[in-house]
C-alpha cells in the first residue's frame, strides 16, 4: 500500500514537471520566433502615443521568457489564464466554451476507432480466415496511408461529421495493435485447447483472452488519445468546427504566446493523464490477475 | 505461404518506389515546361492530351507539379529522417551506453517531447517559423523542422537497445580487458545499433512524408509556386463533389501507393531489426 501510494505521488510529481516544461518549452518557441516583438495594434492610427507605448511596455514584460512564465503561473494558480492576443478575449473564457465541442468530437471519435478496431479484430481472431486478414489489413493499411488532413476534407467533402474523420484516423493505429494482441492471445496453447474442447466463445473471451489483453489494450488506448488530440487540430481547423483544435491553430498562426502556453498546458495534460490513467488501470488488472 | 506473398508486396513495393522515383528525376524531361508555367488560356482545363491531369485554378500543368512535388518530398523526406535518425542515435545511442543521470535527462527530454502529440508539436513550431520566405527556404525549414523534431520516438528505442548492449557479455568483456570507453561505444555499440538504426530511418520517411503533406494541406507546408504533395493536396479543400473532378484525387492516390510501399519495405527492415 505504502508502495503504491509512492508511486502514485512520483507519478503525480513526475506529470506535474512535465506539464510545466511543457509550457515552459511553448512560451520559449513563441519568445523566439521571428517577429515576436511587432505587435500590428501599434499601427492602428486611432492610438495615441501614450496607448501605442503602454503596449510596448506590456510586450517589454514578455521579453523575459522565465519572467513571463512565472507571473503568468501565478496568476494561473488564481484562476486567471490571461487574455488572448489574437481574440482579446479571456482565454479562460474562449477555453471552457470551446472545451464542450472538442471532448464531444474526440470522445465519439475514440469510440468509433474504438469499436470498429475491437470488432474487426475480434472477428479476425474468431474466424482465422486468411481473406478477412488481408482484407482488413488492407483497409487499415490505406487509412494509415493518408494524411489526417486529407481525411478530413473528405469528411467536408462528403458531409459527414468530424467525429467520424478522428475515428478513421485513429482506427488504422488501434485495430493493429488490437489485431495483434488478440490472435497472440487466441494462439495461446491453453485457448486453443478450450477452443478444441468445445468452451463458448464469449467464455473464453471475457476468462482467458480479455484479462491477458486487457492491460495492453488500456495502454495503446491511452496513446489513441494522444495521436486523437493531435488530429483535432486539422479537422476542427477544416471542418470549421469551433474547438480547441481550432484555437490552437489560430493561436499558433497569430503567435498568441497566452493562448499557445495555454494550450500545451491542457493538450500535455490530457496526454498525460490518459497515458497515465491507463497505465494505472493497466496495473491494477494485472496485480488482479497475479 | 504468407511469407511468399509478403515477399511478392515487397518486391512490387520496390518496383514502384523505383518507377515513382525515375519519374520524378526525370521530370526535367517529361515536363519541361516546368511546374511554375502558366498556360493562361486553359485555366481549370480537365485532363487533355497537353495537360494528362489538367491545369490549376492559375493554369499550372498539374502532371508537371505532381512530378516535381514527387522529386520535392521523395528526396527531402529521406534526408529529414536521416537527420532525425542521426540525433536520435547521438542522443539515446549515448545515453543508453552511458547510463546513470545522462540516461534520466535524455529519457526525461524525450518524454516532455512525447507528451505533446506528434501534429501539435509540428504545427506549432511550423508556425512559428517564418512563413513569408522563398520557396526554396520554405521547403528547407519544413524539412529540417521534421528532422529536428522527429528523432523522440526513435531515441527512446535507441536508449533501450544501448542500454541493453551496455550490459551484455561482450561489452563487460571488453572493459574488463581495458577498451576505452570511446574505442568500445564506436567499434562494438554502434554497430550493434545499425539494424535499428535502419530500421528507424525506414519508419521515419513515410511519417514525414504524410507530415508534410498535413503541413501542406493547412499552409505551413512548402510555399508557391514550388510544389509539394502537400500543396497539391490542398486543391481538394475547395472540391464539391469527387465525380466533378476526380482527377484532382491523383496526387492522393500516389501518396497512398508510395506511403504503402514504404510500410512495405519498412515490414522487412523491422523483422531485420528484430
Amino acid at each position: 500500500m505504502r508502495s503504491l501510494r509512492k508511486t502514485i505521488a512520483g507519478g503525480a510529481l513526475t506529470l506535474l514537471a512535465t506539464v510545466l516544461l511543457g509550457g515552459l518549452l511553448s512560451a520559449t518557441l513563441v519568445r523566439m520566433a521571428p517577429g515576436f516583438s511587432a505587435d500590428e495594434r501599434e499601427l492602428d492610427p486611432h492610438l495615441n502615443a501614450q496607448s501605442v507605448h503602454a503596449l510596448r511596455e506590456a510586450k517589454q514584460r514578455d521579453h523575459n521568457i522565465v519572467r513571463f512564465y512565472f507571473s503568468y503561473m501565478n496568476r494561473a494558480l488564481h484562476g486567471d489564464l490571461g487574455t488572448s492576443l489574437a481574440l482579446g478575449q479571456p482565454v479562460r473564457t474562449l477555453l471552457r466554451d470551446r472545451a464542450p465541442l472538442t471532448l464531444r468530437l474526440l470522445s465519439t471519435g475514440l469510440a468509433l476507432a474504438w469499436i470498429l478496431s475491437l470488432t474487426l479484430a475480434l472477428t479476425s481472431a474468431w474466424l482465422r480466415l486468411s481473406i478477412f486478414d488481408a482484407l482488413t489489413t488492407i483497409v487499415s493499411g490505406t487509412f494509415l496511408c493518408i494524411p489526417a488532413a486529407v481525411l478530413a476534407l473528405l469528411s467536408v467533402l462528403w458531409n459527414v461529421p468530424g467525429s467520424l474523420a478522428i475515428a478513421l484516423i485513429v482506427f488504422p493505429r488501434s485495430y493493429r495493435y488490437a489485431s495483434n494482441l488478440l490472435m497472440k492471445a487466441y494462439s495461446r496453447p491453453h485457448i486453443v485447447a478450450a477452443r478444441s474442447r468445445g468452451l463458448g466463445e464469449a467464455r473464453i473471451l471475457f476468462w482467458h483472452v480479455v484479462p491477458v489483453v486487457a492491460p495492453q489494450l488500456l495502454a495503446v488506448a491511452g496513446v489513441s488519445v494522444s495521436v486523437a488530440v493531435g488530429a483535432a487540430i486539422p479537422v476542427e481547423a477544416l471542418c470549421g468546427l469551433p474547438g480547441i483544435g481550432q484555437l490552437a491553430w489560430q493561436a499558433a498562426l497569430a503567435r498568441d504566446l497566452p493562448m499557445l502556453v495555454n494550450i500545451t498546458i491542457l493538450v500535455t495534460l490530457v496526454t498525460l493523464l490518459a497515458n497515465s490513467g491507463a497505465d494505472a488501470m493497466g496495473q491494477v488488472l494485472r496485480g488482479e490477475e497475479a | 505461404m504468407r511469407s511468399a506473398s509478403m515477399n511478392l508486396g515487397r518486391k512490387l513495393a520496390c518496383a514502384v518506389l523505383v518507377l515513382v522515383l525515375a519519374a520524378s528525376a526525370a521530370a526535367n524531361w517529361l515536363a519541361p515546361a516546368g511546374y511554375a508555367r502558366q498556360y493562361r488560356d486553359a485555366t481549370s482545363a480537365p485532363p487533355s492530351r497537353t495537360h494528362w491531369l489538367g491545369t490549376d485554378e492559375i493554369g499550372r500543368d498539374r502532371f508537371a507539379r505532381l512530378l516535381y512535388g514527387t522529386r520535392i518530398s521523395l528526396l527531402l523526406a529521406p534526408a529529414a529522417a536521416f537527420l532525425s535518425t542521426l540525433m536520435a542515435a547521438f542522443i539515446g545511442g549515448l545515453a543508453g551506453y552511458l547510463g546513470g543521470a545522462w540516461a534520466r535527462i535524455a529519457m526525461a527530454v524525450t518524454d516532455l517531447f512525447l507528451s505533446l502529440p506528434w501534429l501539435f508539436l509540428l504545427i506549432t513550431a511550423r508556425a512559428l517559423m517564418p512563413l513569408n520566405v522563398s520557396p526554396l527556404v520554405s521547403v528547407l525549414v519544413t524539412f529540417l523542422l521534421l528532422g529536428l523534431l522527429g528523432w523522440t520516438t526513435a531515441a527512446r528505442v535507441l536508449c533501450t537497445t544501448a542500454a541493453s548492449l551496455r550490459s551484455s557479455d561482450f561489452v563487460r568483456q571488453a572493459r574488463a580487458v581495458g577498451l576505452p570507453g570511446q574505442r568500445l561505444f564506436w567499434i562494438h555499440v554502434v554497430p550493434n545499433l545499425k539494424p535499428v538504426l535502419y530500421a528507424q530511418f525506414w519508419i521515419s520517411i513515410p511519417v514525414f512524408i504524410l507530415s508534410e503533406a498535413n503541413l501542406g494541406i493547412l499552409g505551413l507546408g512548402v510555399a508557391e509556386p514550388m510544389p509539394s504533395w502537400g500543396s497539391l493536396l490542398k486543391e481538394l479543400e475547395g472540391m464539391v463533389s469527387v465525380g466533378e473532378e476526380p482527377w484532382k484525387f491523383v496526387p492522393l492516390i500516389l501518396l497512398v501507393v508510395v506511403v504503402t510501399s514504404f510500410q512495405l519495405l519498412l515490414s522487412r527492415q523491422e523483422e531485420i531489426a528484430a
